[in-house]
């Protein structure tokens, strides 16, 4: 089955990462990079996307002239930062793969129907 | 180890109870989780194996009272829901082809119905969807029948369940026992499901009595196959020694008015020693052999000495504070530090127990048990006014009509 993983950046995460020496956060940049290595085989395509700030949300309103505002579509602390779509058989490994993800808190994981 | 889980239906006739419509139930229950098992295995659809089940459960409720349980009541069942199958599925020659080829295996595979409890009980699903799903797939009870034993309405259990399902086919959740280093976490789910139906049934918060049976009934089922199938697990036996011994305890509970009688106050000769006996040695032997003390485990033992004791006076709360000591630190919890307090009294003195108390004010102030435990020290300490607020204050916050009547009771005395 195909699934996408979300990857979900919180504010909280952002600072620690700030927050970090370089070196350290070479470490961080390195773990996310053999993570990909590591699964290369069922990650079928990966993207990071752009920081949140650079997001632009189009709210298409029924009939009504869409409305184009600044930001992601939910205002709030949590922001997909990027995501991969995997191949693998179930749930439950994709769970694993999320499990061994080593950056960001928060993995949504979605099927691609 | 335990012995494999008997039947339920042999557990029944085991135990000398003559009530054929809970034999019914029992022997439903029991091949509806292994019919499922098989015809989820078989089909590779977990929603339509479970329907085909709950047709087959249907019609032998309806038919068996009448005509007699059949001898061989999984043949029986699987012979309707495979004939079932194949008119609903006429349509679709997939499955028609699948279901023709059908043979039902004897006996099933247990590591189906293992199979079966790991997906009901997947964290993927919501946690009342597990226990829904659990009781529906597993023990085959009707979508009305779980409502009933939990308060809610029909539709939201029938939600549940039909989102559940659609989740397992769309999210592609496997029908499958997680892998060795998977289980510590996973089994953890399990147990959990198994402990709350356990609690709903036995603390009863609000369901009626006769229904709160069928949950402890199920539970210790449930705990029982469980501990047959994963004998490698000292968790699994814990909690199963751990519904037996209450259980055991059971018939002293209530009073001829159906009243609830406390600890203290019960009639130790109604108590089934046999089966306390055989639990404790059975959680001795599982401690010996594995070394492995965990939650379940430990409140086993806490319930094994209030078992093993004479009389109330008698109990071993030194031996009860300690276990508590290792309950806290392996699984910290207000609930447990409640408990523990309440040992605390009967080793060190109210005072000592109502200082715990304090610290747990806020965290559990709609916890019925912490007001009446104020209550019962305050009393021991001559302070009747605080104690009778702190009763006034339980008595509003409990639903259960049981602990109400016990509480009023109590306010009328003193």
């Amino acid at each position: 089955m195909k699934y996408v993983l979300m990857f979900v950046e919180t504010e909280q995460f952002a600072k620690e990462l700030e927050a970090m020496g370089e070196l350290e956060q070479r470490a961080a940049y390195e773990a996310v990079g053999r993570w990909f290595a590591d699964h290369a085989d069922k990650i079928t395509h990966h993207t990071h996307l752009a920081p949140v700030h650079t997001a632009t949300t189009v709210r298409l309103q029924g009939g009504g002239e869409p409305v184009v505002t600044d930001g992601p579509f939910v205002e709030g602390k949590e922001v997909i930062s990027g995501f991969a779509e995997v191949e693998v058989a179930d749930l439950d490994e994709a769970l694993k793969l999320a499990r061994s993800w080593p950056a960001c808190p928060i993995v949504e994981i979605r099927p691609v129907s | 180890m335990t012995e494999p889980a008997g039947g339920p239906a042999d557990r029944v006739a085991g135990r000398g109870r003559d009530d054929s419509g809970e034999v019914l139930a029992r022997v439903v229950r029991e091949h509806a989780g292994r019919l499922a098992a098989g015809l989820i295995s078989l089909l590779g659809d977990f929603s339509a194996a479970e329907d085909l089940v709950q047709d087959a459960i249907e019609t032998a409720l309806r038919r068996w009272p009448v005509e007699g349980i059949p001898d061989r009541p999984d043949a029986w069942l699987f012979t309707v829901a495979r004939r079932r199958g194949l008119d609903v599925l006429r349509r679709e020659s997939n499955y028609r082809a699948k279901l023709a080829q059908l043979r039902w295996p004897e006996p099933a595979q247990t590591d189906d119905r293992l199979r079966l409890i790991f997906t009901c009980c997947h964290p993927a699903l919501a946690p009342a969807a597990q226990i829904a799903l659990t009781l529906r797939v597993v023990c085959g009870l009707s979508t009305q029948q779980i409502a009933a034993a939990f308060v809610v309405p029909e539709a939201t259990v029938a939600q549940r369940i039909t989102r559940a399902k659609k989740k397992i086919t769309e999210a592609g959740i496997p029908y499958r026992v997680p892998a060795a280093d998977e289980l510590p976490t996973r089994l953890q789910a399990v147990l959990a499901v198994i402990y709350l139906l356990f609690n709903e049934g036995y603390l009863s918060s609000t369901a009626e009595r006769a229904q709160a049976r069928d949950l402890v009934d199920d539970a210790e089922w449930l705990a029982a196959l469980l501990a047959g199938l994963m004998p490698g697990e000292p968790e699994v036996v814990g909690l199963l020694a751990l519904i037996r011994l209450h259980r055991a305890r059971g018939p002293a509970r209530f009073d001829a008015h159906e009243e609830l009688v406390l600890l203290a106050d019960q009639d130790r000769s109604l108590w089934d020693r046999t089966a306390i006996d055989e639990a404790g040695a059975l959680l001795v032997r599982t401690a010996r052999a594995h070394r492995r003390p965990g939650p379940y485990q430990l409140q086993a033992a806490i319930a094994a000495c209030h078992a093993e004791a004479a009389s109330f006076e008698a109990t071993d709360w030194a031996q009860i504070l300690v276990l508590y000591d290792m309950l806290l630190h392996l699984a910290p919890s207000p609930v447990t530090r409640l408990h523990r307090a309440i040992a605390l009294g009967y080793t060190q003195g109210p005072e000592a127990a109502l200082a715990e108390l304090d610290d747990l004010q806020e965290v559990l102030a709609r916890y019925p048990l912490l007001h009446a435990t104020r209550a019962e020290l305050l009393r021991g300490l001559g302070r009747a006014e605080q104690a009778r607020a702190c009763d006034e204050r339980a008595l509003a916050l409990t639903a259960n009509p049981a602990q109400q009547r016990l509480l009023r009771q109590r306010l009328a005395w003193t």
